[in-house]
């Protein structure tokens, strides 16, 4: 049996409605487990994005990806486990971290990953940062001990390196 | 026989035609009844209908708008003209609410609407139209149910791989999701269900979605396409309506040339096999390969063993066949297919139904898959070499690579020496008819000369096995979702397809099936129809009492059914010709007599209950473990240890 994987599947997708639907159904239908899914616009209006992250073997990649070539709407798919891509996620954290000494000591957490506090309270803070998917777990793991109130990740967008810069 | 004499004279009555649309009265006592013909039966005159449309040669030629109305184009209006210009000269449906402005363009229109009894019927004529012509087919059902009806058509062809555009009507745009009257998310219902579906909610959007919808529907695997329209969209109004030459599909491009080192290769195992074998399905219809299929079977002299999908993509006379393959194929064609040393599967799909158990399947086989699908290439089994595109295109490439063999004795020896040992057969019963040897007789009497359909079940299977099929095109039956009903209604759509071929259409059912889709006796008998109905009639659910009788102890369950209709009187209700056979001796002069009988007949024949189809493979068995009669089945499938097993 061939081994699992963590792959990233970024599809073109014409932007019109269902789109989303359709690879949800998809993948529901056939017991494929999505880890994340982002949709957003490209730089052709008529096109969007989205970026499919899921833990699949070689096999179920390759229906996977058959199927999703299946779909009249859908112009492009590629695997990018083979390709050097620049992957990034946001994430939104609230840290409650209320207490003075408590307080300054999650704001630094939050400067040596080099995110940027957004929103202010006597309360609690909230944070932003955007980086690849383990520096976004580091900093929760970090910031974890502080009492977090509410997290919210956006999924990871992707995209592969600039082919002359790889070759 | 008098059932006999009384059917022919009857069909004569049926020409004299009443116009009025008198509801039937209801007979309270026998002297106000309609008289009885020499059998004691009540004779029935049918109600008049108005006459079939002829219009159907018209659409294609003449001057657009000249049957449009004056002003300018409503929805409905570029809809039927966008039809027109694809080439549509039949529709099926039934009308509704939302879809009256629609309906109201097709007064008009040079354009043949059937108004049929149930949507499901409509989406199965439409699959029996385009499988029987190869063009695609079109069904059409108004909002809610009228297009919740039609989900089974839709499925059907979809498992199927059928041509088939189905419009449904939608409530106005701003009721959408309002849970309207009669409305139904049906592009949310059918979106795993069909290769593509639309909402058009803009009138402008109406040609060019036309037009992919038929290219998406009859190219690449063909399957079903929706639009669903909204009633405001239908019913707005354009001054200008422009036609598109082009489409705007980036992300539909059908691979119809094969990899050229992928075809060397396969040239290759071929010259390398001792022991090939032709694996063919429903796509080798789609592809119209018949030629290419023959051309390398001969070169080569490889046998060709066909699933129920690819029955008359190559001829059963030819002398390479070896007959069906499968859950319930041939003993020679299991056992040719788990013997072989290279299977070279051509567009069918390695269904469970015809593997069995996947990893004794051709398990000494190399294998080599020509499909246009990718997503069907490696998908049940792993193959060595795939090859996506058009069967016909890659066989073309293919043959002139093969090398020629003259002789291939010792293997084609083999094959005829199994199907010498156990061809289908039964052993006929004195007074009683065996269902097998209805298809027997039927394949005997018809000599091929007609386009065949099966409903699903015991008889379909039998079908499968007896009836001898030469060319594509000419078997019909559901056989990926096994839908029930789908035969009959599937015959008027096969009909209205071979009209001008002068062709009839023998529709093989049973008693359990003919009753889900039986309303459409009104379509077949008012259009005059050539549909001739076997009922295989047992008075039960046969496949489900077979199942039953082998892994589940005997316990009938649901299977016996207490009350039949009188099929016979049931057809005359409709204006249909009928009568019935119960004894062996009048079998074949029955059917005779429905084979020579105008228009839409009849044929009850009562078989013998308690027969069962062999060979079979018990689902998840290995194909070269038959069960081969009934002395076998229960001990064998004990030792299976199916008497727990689910069934599916």
């Amino acid at each position: 049996m061939s081994g699992t994987n963590r792959h990233i599947i970024s599809a073109l997708v014409e932007n019109e409605h269902g789109v989303l639907a359709k690879v949800a159904g998809l993948f529901a239908a056939r017991g494929f487990n999505i880890e994340s899914l982002t949709v957003g616009p490209t730089e052709d209006t008529t096109l969007s994005r989205m970026t499919i992250v899921l833990l699949a073997d070689d096999d179920t990649l390759e229906q996977v990806v058959k199927q999703l070539r299946r779909v009249p709407t859908m112009v492009k798919v590629q695997d990018y486990l083979d390709t050097p891509t620049i992957q990034r996620e946001m994430v939104l954290i609230r840290v409650q971290a209320g207490d003075g000494s408590r307080r300054l000591e999650a704001l630094e957490v939050v400067n040596v990953f080099n995110g940027k506090v957004v929103d202010l309270t006597p309360k609690d803070f909230t944070a932003e940062l955007t980086g690849s998917e383990n520096k976004i777990q580091a900093i929760v793991d970090c910031l974890r001990p502080y009492g977090i109130k509410e997290l919210a990740r956006s999924g990871k967008v992707a995209m592969t390196r600039s082919p002359t810069a790889v070759r | 026989m008098s059932d006999l004499d009384a059917g022919s004279s009857k069909s004569e009555s049926r020409s004299k035609r009443d116009t009025t649309h008198k509801i039937p009265p209801v007979h309270a006592d026998r002297a106000n009844r309609p008289p009885l013909d020499d059998a004691g039966r009540t004779r029935i005159t049918p109600r008049v209908l108005a006459p079939a449309s002829e219009s159907a040669a018209a659409c294609r030629v003449g001057p657009r708008r000249s049957y449009k109305s004056q002003g300018p184009w409503s929805g409905g209006e570029i809809l039927t003209e966008a039809l027109l210009r694809e080439g549509v000269e039949i529709l099926f449906g039934i009308p509704g609410g939302v879809l009256l402005s629609l309906f109201d363009s097709f007064y008009h229109a040079p354009i043949n609407m059937i108004l049929v009894r149930h949507e499901q019927g409509a989406g199965h004529m439409a699959e029996g139209y385009a499988r029987a012509t190869g063009r695609v087919g079109v069904a059409i059902g108004t909002s809610g149910p009228g297009a919740t009806n039609l989900v089974t058509p839709i499925t059907d062809a979809w498992m199927d791989s059928v041509p088939v555009v189905f419009l449904t009507g939608q409530v106005a745009s701003n009721l959408i999701g309002a849970d309207a009257f009669q409305e139904a998310d049906i592009t949310g219902i059918t979106r795993p269900i069909t290769k593509h579906n639309y909402l058009v909610k803009n009138a402008d959007d109406l040609p060019r979605v036309v037009k992919e919808a038929f290219h998406l529907a009859g190219t690449g695997r063909p399957g079903p396409v929706l639009i669903d329209l909204p009633k405001d969209m239908l019913m707005s109004a354009r001054d200008e309506v422009s036609w598109p030459e082009t489409m705007r599909l980036r992300g539909y491009q059908p691979t119809i040339e094969g990899h050229a080192g992928q075809i060397k290769r396969m040239a290759e195992l071929i010259a390398a096999s001792k022991r090939p074998l032709l694996y063919v399905g429903g796509g080798a219809i789609a592809s119209r390969c018949t030629a290419e299929l023959i051309a390398l079977s001969e070169k080569a002299k490889i046998p060709v063993t066909l699933t129920s999908m690819g029955l008359g993509a190559f001829p059963a006379e030819h002398p390479h066949y070896v007959s069906m393959l499968g859950m319930h194929g041939s003993f020679a064609a299991n056992m040719a297919v788990s013997h072989c040393d290279l299977l070279l599967a051509i567009g069918a799909r390695f269904d469970d139904r015809v593997t069995g158990r996947l990893d004794r399947f051709a398990a000494q086989a190399k294998k080599v898959h020509v499909d246009i699908d990718p997503a069907s290439v490696s998908k049940n089994v792993k193959v060595d070499v795939p090859i996506v595109g058009d069967a016909a295109t890659v066989l073309q490439a293919l043959v002139p690579q093969v090398k020629p063999v003259d002789a291939r004795a010792e293997w084609l020896d083999q094959i005829a020496a199994w199907q010498k040992e156990h061809p289908y057969g039964y052993s006929r019963r004195e007074g009683e008819i065996l269902p097998q040897q209805v298809l027997e007789s039927i394949a005997k009497v018809t000599r091929g000369e007609c386009v065949y359909t099966t409903d699903v079940g015991q008889h379909q299977m039998w079908a499968c096995q007896w009836i001898p099929v030469n060319e594509p095109h000419r078997f019909i039956s559901s056989c990926g979702l096994g839908t029930m009903g789908f035969g009959f209604p599937a015959a008027v759509g096969a009909a209205f397809g071979v009209r001008s071929q002068g062709l009839p259409v023998v529709c093989i059912t049973s008693d359990g099936s003919f009753q889900m889709c039986l309303q459409e006796l009104a379509v077949s008998v008012g259009h005059q129809l050539p549909v001739k109905i076997v009922i295989l009639n047992n008075g039960c659910l046969g496949m489900i009492r077979q199942w039953q009788h082998m892994f589940f102890g005997e316990r009938y369950s649901c299977s016996e059914m207490n009350l039949q209709p009188d099929f016979v009187r049931l057809a005359e209700a409709y204006g249909a010709s009928a009568t019935r056979v119960a004894d062996p001796k009048d079998l074949n002069k029955a059917l005779k007599w429905l084979m020579a009988t105008p228009g839409t007949a009849l044929l009850d024949v009562v078989t013998a209950r308690g027969e069962n189809v062999y060979p079979m493979v018990p689902a998840g068995g290995a194909s070269d473990e038959m069960i081969l009669d009934p002395k076998e089945a229960v001990a064998i499938a004990q030792r299976l240890g199916f008497e727990s097993f689910e069934a599916d």
